[in-house]
């Protein structure tokens, strides 16, 4: 069938080793491989581990193609050294482990940072928010709140969650507010 | 106050808190800050890398935030670490690495097994995690009503099996009544005698009479005194007793992990978890919705969410600036309101007592005993009840308009009230049962202790209204499904007649799903003492319903205005399962300890209450066990016992405010440290100009 041919793809230790760095399961790891390889155009299949994915096929993926930071996830996860943001294998596994079940609370906030911080700067500021909100709400003119909304939403997200007032976010504070959030862990969750 | 704008930002990227969160990121494109001790800076920040690499090292490789490269060269570097500790940490290491792999294989093999796992994965990209916490809440109640059926089946209803085909060399011994002549052991269950029409056996299947009556469903089948295995003898009167304690105490520890699983309330903070705004934005997005009309629903009650909220933030200012003849004259009207509501459920609640007495007078009248007006005076109590459940809701959803609070609390309120008519509809049902079995005007009772006339067998009576209740429950939701949501979405998308357009869509009320189901298993909780099969019947039922839930979800779903999350609904569904659990005990212990057990039927047959079990066996225990178990249930032992209680909860008390004060002086102590911080770092600016 389809898993056992894809078994013989990726070598035994490999596999082993993907285990091991990953919150995957060996099934997990196969399944991930079959979904890549589709990616692919026909002829790169053969050598699906080393090859690199453009955004725009990952972007394909029905797992992502609903969700309002699919952009930020490819830019997060793509080690690619021309900032292309293209995925390789290795990425792919990686994306997949943070979006596991197994994953460690510490690895999904520190990975939710990275995705909500959209300047890169380290820290979610103002900017950073009302660009999250407005994920949030949607594309378009009318699903955006009103300015005067916005300010007050983003007053109270700063409220409980920055503990220094200095009017930004950084690491440590937004693991310690979505430590306390209880829809986190259900809501922050991509399985194949 | 300094405005913050003002600190410059490059020297923030060279402290060294901003330093070590970058390389956690392992951030290879790292933006050095080209400024005047940078020499200085990276002198610093290589002494920082030992520490840091030292912190970091004591994880496994997968739990670091790197990429799969950088994580293969931290895994190769603790290896290299691991040859240079001595044997028995070697050994340790590699006996928990290997544990771990063998313990992930398992999870990986028993993901297999769990029931419906593909179903709720495609319903939670479809709709999103907040009615997938509904399914997965069905799922739950039928593996539990699975494990109390298997709990009550290999204790109380096996025994009678194996010893009635004499496997293993068994016999039964049965109940010999103490006195043969004692007008309250005649019970003759009735039976189908003579000439038996087809549709008989089907009323008796709906009503559990007749044929059900004498087979193993009912308490009335187990008058066994004790089962011999070859030469152990099985103490059967025992054993129904503790079944029963046992899946009680099952059902409760089993929902209390559940709860506890999922959430993580800081008590040490005051705010509620759920309506805390961070939790909306930032776990507000469900990463597995894969449908895009989904995405675009969710985007939509997200926007409708925050935007309730935040007025509802402003509601809350005005109402605080509120005139005292405001408050007043809105304070009364809730009075009044309230007053009306508890006049509807007196009312109901007066109406089920009434018709259940009618009805159990008038299913004991013989002239028409097999024809279907008999069987719908027998179904009239479930039928009044479910016309309550159906009609108490929207009376007050209704009122709560008038009485003026906020939305959230609204929805609070009309769901308690809800909560509140299902369940204790049951309790009055059971209650005018009971005030029919110990009627006892005009001495009724006097020889047995109730009315042994029309009851001579009473917990089996009680087990067949249980059943009724059941059959009906489940009646009902499939004819709702299929003769009101069906045709209501074929309506809809077919005729574009104003009226049917304004009635719209079904939306799928998760609250109202969910109370129902909770009342089909608090019926099976009660139930299942007087009638031991009922769990598989209920689990069968909820087998079912799953199905039928998730082709009307699929088929007729409208989207919820306000958007449902996971983690409030699994808090709220086991809430209420937990109330109705500990409703389910006051019927059980009142029957159990306080009303004389049936002489008639029964194991308790030649006990006062079915209680009396358990003094009866201790005092067969040696006498050391015996005065243990006795002491420890006397006052002597019971007072000190609360007294150690108490004083371990106020120390405990004490100390969470111990905490809370230590929180809240280290949260100021931040606060001062930043200012004090972007003051230095504006001087250290000034200064270098």
């Amino acid at each position: 069938g389809a898993m056992g041919g894809s078994a013989s793809l990726i070598p035994r230790d490999l596999l082993g080793e993907y285990q091991e760095l990953t919150f995957l399961s060996k099934q997990e790891i196969l399944l991930a491989y079959k979904r890549f390889s589709e990616l692919l155009p026909k002829e790169e299949r053969e050598n699906a581990c080393s090859a690199r994915v453009p955004k725009s096929q990952i972007l394909t993926l029905p797992e992502l193609r609903a969700n309002p930071f699919q952009h930020r996830i490819c830019h997060v996860f793509s080690t690619s050294e021309t900032r292309d943001d293209s995925m390789s294998f290795e990425d792919f596994l990686d994306m997949l482990s943070v979006f596991s079940n197994s994953a460690t609370a510490d690895i999904k906030s520190h990975y939710a940072f990275r995705i909500f911080d959209f300047d890169d700067d380290g820290t979610l500021d103002r900017k950073d928010l009302e660009q999250l909100v407005n994920c949030l709400t949607g594309q378009g003119e009318e699903s955006r709140l009103s300015s005067a909304e916005m300010e007050q939403l983003i007053q109270n997200i700063l409220e409980e969650s920055d503990i220094d007032k200095d009017g930004t976010i950084n690491l440590s504070e937004f693991q310690h507010v979505v430590s306390r959030s209880p829809d986190f862990a259900s809501s922050f969750k991509i399985v194949l | 106050e300094e405005p913050h704008g003002a600190a410059p930002v490059d020297f923030l990227q060279e402290l060294p808190s901003c330093q070590s969160a970058r390389r956690r990121r392992g951030d290879t494109q790292e933006r050095r800050p080209a400024l005047l001790g940078t020499a200085g800076s990276r002198g610093a920040a290589a002494r920082e890398l030992p520490q840091e690499r030292d912190k970091l090292a004591d994880r496994p490789a997968r739990e670091q935030p790197k990429c799969m490269a950088e994580k293969r060269r931290t895994r190769d570097f603790q290896q290299a670490d691991t040859e240079r500790l001595s044997r028995w940490k070697k050994w340790k290491r590699t006996s928990s690495k290997s544990l771990k792999k063998a313990l992930s294989e398992v999870k990986g093999l028993s993901s297999y097994l769990v029931l419906w796992r593909h179903d709720i994965h495609s319903i939670e990209g479809k709709f999103g995690t907040g009615i997938q916490s509904y399914f997965s809440f069905l799922r739950f109640l039928v593996l539990l009503n699975f494990i109390i059926f298997i709990l009550m089946f290999s204790f109380v209803t096996l025994p009678t099996v194996i010893s009635k085909y004499g496997l293993f060399n068994s016999t039964i011994a049965y109940i010999s009544p103490k006195n043969r002549d004692d007008v309250c052991t005649v019970y003759e269950p009735g039976g189908n005698k003579g000439l038996v029409y087809f549709y008989t056996y089907l009323k008796d299947l709906l009503s559990g009479t007749g044929f059900l009556e004498v087979t193993r469903l009912f308490y009335g089948y187990y008058s066994i005194d004790a089962v011999w295995i070859s030469i152990m003898r099985y103490n059967l009167p025992l054993a129904y007793l503790l079944a029963t304690f046992a899946y009680l105490a099952l059902s409760f520890l089993w929902i209390i992990k559940r709860s506890v699983e999922g959430f993580k309330h800081n008590l040490v903070h005051d705010a509620d978890p759920f309506q805390s705004y961070c939790n909306k934005i930032f776990a507000g997005w469900d990463f597995c919705i894969t449908d895009p009309s989904a995405a675009r629903l969710k985007h939509r009650s997200l926007q409708y969410e925050l935007q309730t909220d935040l007025q509802e933030e402003k509601l809350k200012q005005k109402i605080a600036e509120r005139r005292m003849e405001e408050k007043l004259r809105i304070y009364s009207l809730r009075i009044f309101i309230n007053i009306i509501v508890i006049a509807i459920l007196s009312g109901c609640f007066y109406s089920i007592y009434k018709v259940t007495v009618f009805s159990q007078e008038k299913s004991n009248d013989i002239y028409n005993a097999n024809s279907l007006v008999n069987l719908l005076v027998q179904y009239l109590p479930s039928m009044v009840i479910t016309l309550a459940n159906f009609i108490g809701p929207l009376i007050f959803s209704f009122l709560i308009r008038f009485e003026d609070y906020t939305p959230a609390f609204e929805i609070k309120l009309t769901l308690l009230r809800c909560v509140f008519v299902r369940l204790a509809s049951i309790g009055v049902l059971l209650f005018s049962l009971w005030s029919q079995i110990s009627d006892c005007g005009n001495d009724k009772c006097k020889p047995c202790g109730y009315n042994y006339k029309l009851y001579p067998c009473w917990e089996s009576d009680v087990g067949q209204e249980m059943y009724k209740l059941m059959i009906f429950d489940f009646i009902v939701i499939l004819a709702v499904a299929l003769f009101l949501d069906f045709p209501r979405k074929l309506l809809v998308t077919h005729c574009s007649c104003k009226l049917v357009q304004w009635f719209g869509h079904k939306e799928f009320e998760i609250s109202d799903n969910v109370l129902e189901i909770i009342y089909g298993q608090t019926i099976c909780w009660i139930g299942t003492f007087f009638s031991p099969l009922l769990p598989a019947i209920a689990t069968i039922k909820y087998f079912i319903i799953f199905y039928v839930k998730k082709i009307v979800l699929i088929h007729t779903r409208k989207p919820a205005a306000r958007p449902i999350r996971a983690s409030s609904s699994n808090f709220f569904f086991l809430v209420v399962l937990l109330i109705g659990l500990l409703l389910a005990f006051i019927p059980l212990g009142v029957s159990i300890a306080h009303i004389p057990c049936s002489k008639a039927c029964g194991p308790f047959r030649n006990f006062n209450t079915s209680w009396e079990v358990i003094p009866d066996t201790i005092i067969q225990f040696p006498t050391g066990l015996q005065q243990l178990l006795f002491g420890m249930a006397s006052e002597a032992f019971a007072v000190p016992f609360f007294v150690v209680l108490c004083i371990l909860m106020f120390y405990v008390i004490a100390l969470a405010r111990a905490h809370k004060r230590v929180v809240e002086q280290l949260r100021e102590q931040l606060v001062l440290e930043s200012r004090d911080k972007m003051f230095l770092i504006r001087k250290i600016a000034e200064a270098q100009r």
